[in-house]
Parts: C-alpha cells; sequence; structure tokens
C-alpha cells in the first residue's frame, strides 16, 4: 500500500527524522493561510499523488509570495498531473503539500528496503541524491552503498558511520545522518514498510541534514496490526473496479485490451494474460477468483469484468483443485442469465467436477465458446474478437 | 525416491483440527500419506480423524517421531506456528497461509540460521510425491508418478504444467510449491540442487513468474551444478510494472524483475525455456528425447 509524501513526512516526524516545516492543503485558501502561518518568503508547493516523477511534470513548484502560493495550489488541486508513471490519464491532485523552501546545499539518496533475494532488511544510499535510484544504479553504480541489517539486533551506530562516510558526509554532520538513518529503519521495520525512502536527504541551510522528499510503502498482508498505517489508505488512487473486487475477495487489476480474464490463481491468471497476448490480442484486466469460488462469487467477478467498457469477449480460464468446475459453471450460467450477456465467452475448464461443469454450460443452451486447454481457449478468445467487434 | 516428501516421511499438521486442515488432512490419508497426528494447543490428549492431537510440536516430535509439518495456521499465526515447528527440530515445513507479513518472514530467516530445516512456502500449494503423498492442497489426482521433478512459485500454473505433462505420458518425481510471497523460506536454487540429487528424476521443469531475482540466480547456479537438464517458464510477460499480480511477491520494480529479462537471462545460461505456457509439457518431452542417448548409458 503507497501512502502520499505528506503522510510519509508525518511519519518521519513522529519518529524524529526532521522535515521541512509544512502541512498538506486540499484549497488554495488553506495553502496560502499554511504559507503564511509557516512564515519567512519562499515556499514549495508539491501536488500529493502516488506518483514519482511530480517535478519534471510541474507538481513541484515554487512560491515566492502568498498570493503566488495561493494561485499555484489553486492551479493544481483539482487538476490532472501526468507523470511518467501514471500514464496518460494522469492522477487527479485533491491535495497540495505546502512548505517552507529550503536552500539545499547537497543532495543525497537514503532508503532502507526489503531485498528479496537476501531475504533480508537493507539500507541504501548514495551520494547521487535527487534521482530515481534506478537511474543511479545505471550511470553510477559505484555511488550507490549497501548495508544489510541483522533483524536480531537492527541496524548498528558503526553501520551507519560506515555508510555515512562513504557517500561523503562531512565528519559534523556524523551524529544526526546516524540519528536519521536509524530512525528512518525503525519506522520502516515498526510499521511494516517495503520500502522507506529519503530523496533527497539534504543538506540545508549550510549544515543540517532534512528529508526533503519522502516515500513509504506498506505490507498489505501486516495491515491487520497497523491500524495507523490503515487510516492512510487513499481511494481515491485506485480504481474503484479493483476496490470493489477486493471487497469481494476477489483479486482485480485493470488493463488496457479488449479481452476481460476469469481465472483462478494469480500464475494462471497471468499465464492466461500471456497467452491472449501470444495470439495477438490484449487483456482487459487480471482477475484470479482464488480458491473454493462460489457462483456468487464468480457473478461478482462477472460483473466486475463487465464494468469495463473496453471488454468486448470474456476468457474464463478455470484449473480446479480446491475450485469446483461445477459451482463455476453454475456461476457463469446465473450471470448470463441475471446480467444478459450479449458478448463472446470463451470457457476452458479442468480439474475437480469438471463432467458435471460441461453438462450444466451444455444444458444452458447458451452459445458458449468452449476452449480445450489454454492454448485453444486463448485462440479461441481472440479469434471471437472479430466477430464481436464488426 | 523423490525429494522432502519420500516414504520415510512422518507428518504431522499444525492447526490440526481446523476445517481446512481437517479436509486436506483426509485427502492426504486417502492418497497414503503416512499422516501421524497433530497439533493444535489445548486440544492436546484428544484424537482427530483417528489420529492423536498434541499441544505442542515437541510434543508431536516425540511422541511420533514426526519430520515433516504442514502447517494450516492462518497468517496471523503462522509465524509463531513456524518456528515452533523449527525448534521443535522438524526438517520440513510446508506453510500453506497466504498472507504472512514480509517482515515475519525476515526474522524466521534469522531465526532459523544455522538450524538444519527447510521451509516450503509461505502462500504454497505445498509438496507433493505421486504415490507416496502430500502436504498440502493440490489435486492429487492430476499428479502420476514418475521422473520429472517440478518446482514452481504459483499453485494453479503448476497444475497447468502438470496436467500438459501427465497427458503426455509423463510422470512427476515431485513437486514442490515455493510459494508467491516476496519472501519465501526456499528459493529455486535448493530444490534445483535437492532435485539434482535425487536418483528418481532426470530433468526439472522450473515455473517462475515476475519479480524478484531467484529464477535467474537458480538459473546461474544450474550452469554450475546441474547436469540434469531444467526446463523453465516465466509467467506474465503481459503484466504492467508496478501493480502486485495477485501473489504479493509479482510485482516488476525493475526491468530485470521482467518475465522477458528473466526469460532471456535464464536462455542465456542454458535453461531450456519455454515462451508459451500451452507449450510446457511439449518442451519437457521434446527436451527429454534429445536427453535419450545419454540417458541410456
Amino acid at each position: 500500500m503507497n501512502i502520499h509524501e505528506y503522510q510519509a513526512k508525518e511519519l518521519f516526524k513522529l519518529y524524529g527524522i526532521p522535515v521541512p516545516a509544512g502541512r498538506a492543503a486540499q484549497t488554495d485558501a488553506q495553502a496560502a493561510s499554511i504559507a503564511e502561518e509557516i512564515g519567512g518568503s519562499k515556499w514549495v508547493i508539491k501536488a500529493q499523488i502516488h506518483s514519482g516523477g511530480r517535478g519534471k511534470a510541474g507538481g513541484v513548484r515554487l512560491a515566492s509570495s502568498l498570493d503566488e502560493a495561493r494561485s499555484i495550489a489553486d492551479e493544481m488541486i483539482g487538476s490532472r498531473l501526468i507523470t511518467g508513471q501514471t500514464g496518460p490519464a494522469g492522477r487527479l491532485v485533491h491535495r497540495v503539500l505546502v512548505e517552507k523552501a529550503s536552500d539545499i546545499d547537497r543532495e543525497f539518496y537514503l532508503a532502507v528496503v526489503i531485498d528479496r533475494g537476501r531475504r533480508c532488511i537493507k539500507l541504501i544510499a548514495s551520494a547521487e541524491g535527487g534521482m530515481d535510484i534506478e537511474e543511479v544504479a545505471r550511470q553510477a553504480p559505484n555511488s550507490i552503498v549497501i548495508e544489510e541489517v541483522d533483524p536480531a539486533v537492527g541496524l548498528l551506530d558503526f553501520q551507519c558511520r560506515k555508510v555515512a562516510a562513504a557517500i561523503g558526509l562531512d565528519r559534523g554532520l556524523l551524529p544526526g545522518a546516524v540519528r536519521i538513518m536509524k530512525r528512518l529503519y525503525r519506522c520502516m521495520r515498526d510499521k511494516d514498510a517495503l520500502m522507506a525512502e529519503i530523496n533527497p536527504l539534504a543538506i540545508v541551510g549550510g549544515g543540517e541534514l532534512v528529508a526533503l522528499d519522502g516515500k513509504m510503502n506498506f505490507d498489505g498482508n501486516a495491515l491487520y496490526r497497523l491500524p495507523d498505517i490503515s487510516e492512510f489508505r487513499d481511494f481515491d488512487e485506485e480504481d474503484p473496479k479493483e476496490v470493489e473486487a477486493t471487497a469481494h475477495g476477489l483479486n482485480y487489476i485493470a488493463l488496457d485490451g479488449q479481452v476481460g480474464c476469469i481465472v483462478n490463481g494469480a500464475g494462471l491468471a497471468m499465464a492466461t494474460m500471456d497467452a491472449i497476448v501470444l495470439h495477438g490480442g490484449r487483456p482487459a484486466n487480471f482477475l484470479d477468483v482464488g480458491g473454493g469460488a462460489s457462483p456468487e462469487k464468480v457473478g461478482n467477478a462477472f460483473r466486475i469484468v463487465l464494468q469495463d467498457p473496453n471488454v468486448r469477449a470474456i476468457l474464463i480460464n478455470i484449473f480446479a483443485g480446491i475450485n469446483r468446475c461445477d459451482w463455476i459453471a453454475s456461476g457463469i450460467v446465473q450471470a448470463m442469465r441475471d446480467q444478459k450477456i450479449q458478448i463472446p465467452i470463451v470457457v476452458r475448464l479442468a480439474g475437480t467436477n469438471v463432467e458435471q461443469g460441461r453438462d450444466i454450460l451444455n444444458e444452458s443452451k447458451f452459445p458458449f465458446i468452449i476452449g480445450h486447454d489454454l492454448d485453444d481457449a486463448s485462440a479461441k478468445a481472440v479469434a471471437s474478437l472479430e466477430g464481436a467487434l464488426a | 525416491m523423490s525429494i522432502f516428501l519420500t516414504e520415510q516421511s512422518r507428518v504431522i499438521f499444525q492447526g490440526f483440527t481446523g476445517q481446512h486442515a481437517s479436509f486436506h488432512a483426509e485427502e492426504a490419508l486417502r492418497i497414503g500419506t503416512k499422516l501421524v497426528g497433530g497439533v493444535t494447543p489445548g486440544k492436546g490428549g484428544g484424537a482427530h480423524l483417528g489420529l492423536p492431537v498434541f499441544n505442542s510440536v515437541s510434543d508431536a516430535v516425540s511422541a511420533t517421531g514426526a519430520d515433516v509439518s504442514g502447517i494450516f495456521a492462518p497468517p496471523q499465526y503462522a509465524a509463531d506456528a513456524i518456528m515452533e515447528a523449527i525448534e521443535a527440530g522438524i526438517g520440513v515445513i510446508v506453510v500453506i497461509a497466504d498472507g504472512i507479513p514480509v517482515h515475519d518472514m525476515v526474522r524466521i530467516h534469522r531465526y532459523r540460521q544455522g538450524r538444519d530445516c527447510l521451509i516450503i512456502g509461505p502462500n504454497t500449494p505445498g509438496i507433493i510425491t505421486p504415490a507416496v503423498g502430500k502436504v498440502g492442497i493440490m489435486p492429487s489426482h492430476i499428479y502420476t508418478p514418475g521422473r520429472i521433478g517440478i518446482v514452481s512459485r504459483s499453485g494453479t500454473l503448476n497444475y497447468e504444467a502438470v496436467a500438459q505433462m501427465s497427458a503426455l505420458g509423463l510422470g512427476q518425481s515431485s513437486s514442490i510449491g515455493i510459494g508467491g510471497d516476496p519472501v519465501n523460506g526456499t528459493d529455486f536454487t535448493t530444490v534445483l540442487d535437492a532435485f539434482e540429487q535425487d536418483a528418481n528424476t532426470d530433468a526439472v521443469v522450473m515455473i517462475g513468474e515476475i519479480g524478484g531475482p531467484h529464477e535467474v540466480d537458480a538459473a546461474l547456479w544450474a550452469r554450475e551444478h546441474m547436469r540434469k537438464p531444467v526446463i523453465g517458464f516465466v509467467a506474465g510477460v503481459s503484466a504492467p510494472p508496478g501493480r502486485r499480480m495477485g501473489h504479493a511477491g509479482a510485482i516488476i520494480s525493475s526491468h530485470a524483475d521482467t518475465a522477458t529479462a528473466k526469460m532471456d537471462a535464464m536462455q542465456e545460461l542454458g535453461v531450456h525455456v519455454v515462451r508459451r505456457p500451452s507449450d510446457i509439457g511439449a518442451k519437457v518431452a521434446e527436451v527429454l528425447a534429445l536427453q535419450k542417448p545419454a540417458a541410456t548409458v
């Protein structure tokens, strides 16, 4: 689960990591009054959306007067910000973060992340602050410093000192840097984050370390024990179809093709999408109905897939283990009736109770296109688009 | 014969008396799995499905000699159950739960350092050795005894590949699901190593997906250490970056995480890569046919 920059900075503050004075605003008037309250003569106005690359897209701007702060906020709030990560539709900006502008001397990169390969937590730092770390890894891999953390004892002072020295922090800044690294680690570990990033960590005003930007990503599987983090969830940043699917115990991700997919299991669902692409089509979505799917759940899957106006055909691919093909088939037939579905429906059933499932489909008299295996089903789903588009 | 679950294995289930565990315990018993009891804290001393119930894993181990455990506890309690099994000396721990926090797995990885145990999963259908038994939730009727090892992150894609193989008369020595989570207990390399040493396995099918470095790490390892052929597929060529595709671990965070990059790298390292998910069975047959002359020596 992603959160906004202003929320990450609230957490940083709680953990004693220095951040610029500032607050989030939902209106231009609020933005101006926050700027006035902070004081000074220069402010940064930052669009709050779940995406990187905001600076290049015009989502981070400098204001030199309260009027300017107000007018920038007015322009940003309610507009759609298109970054390299949002896709062409961009994201609607609901809030801006108003912060005191800083005089930056130098910028660094600092993050605490899960290393999947080594199954550990690691601290990453670089002297190349302000850049995307993947970009740094390509252009200046030697500037990246990594320190693994032993979860039994946590991140240790000497490790932090080593990292701080390696990225070229002066001796005078070492104690502050060590504190920030340890606090970032503690915040990441306490809150079950998969990633906590400060980019840039800047030296401002001649000798103070401040987190100018913050990004955190949390483990959805740990939210049950983190009520405070759960409150950070912003449904405006999510596809409503995906939110509804989750409520029904379905795993759905909207894509931009025309073949709707209803599959059991994440791996088979991905392979089904891949097979559609190999046959020259494009999947409209990823959808995993999970195990033990009832006819009602299958009906909900149809409803969610069909909310996407681009869907011109649906491919159902079920390899039933703890699922039952007869339940799935009943769900399909029920959905055809209830939802008056007119587009081609390709069905491939295999595994538990497959005979009963096929009988239910046959007896229904609906014109299902039967796929005999994964290849056959995906080929037929793509071929069916021709007729559907005519 | 086979790996991790053999004729000698003595199996217990943790969270034994729950509805989910009971269903799968009955299935396991039906196909001959040597299930010798189970653990449900507070219900020790009783019986369930005709087998003894214990309060703790160490009680179960001393009474039954169990060396394999299937953990059916829900994700919030699974980490504790895993560490209890490690402490009790269980050699193979199969974790079915989907939804264990990543930080719990990081701590478990640290906890088991220096101890001789394997953690299979979490978020796995489990292990099956056809004609011997299963610890898991897979549909056992699709598996047939044979000489192909299979290891996968996904459950249903494992079933798909197995069905393709079984249809061509290619049975399995063992099937291992390493699970769909970002930090799991056992990686592909460990399983490849076990299959390489297993006298009853001729070739290994490795099925990966987007996210993480383990497929390519395993291919690198296989090039240096394996004589048996490895057939590989990676799901998610069509997956968009930055989105979690159902499995917590199936997310593209960098170029190396993509299915295409992984399959290219695996192919470069000598894995027999299948690009079409429907061709996995056929590819296994093709590779075996190529191996035949050498195998008969």
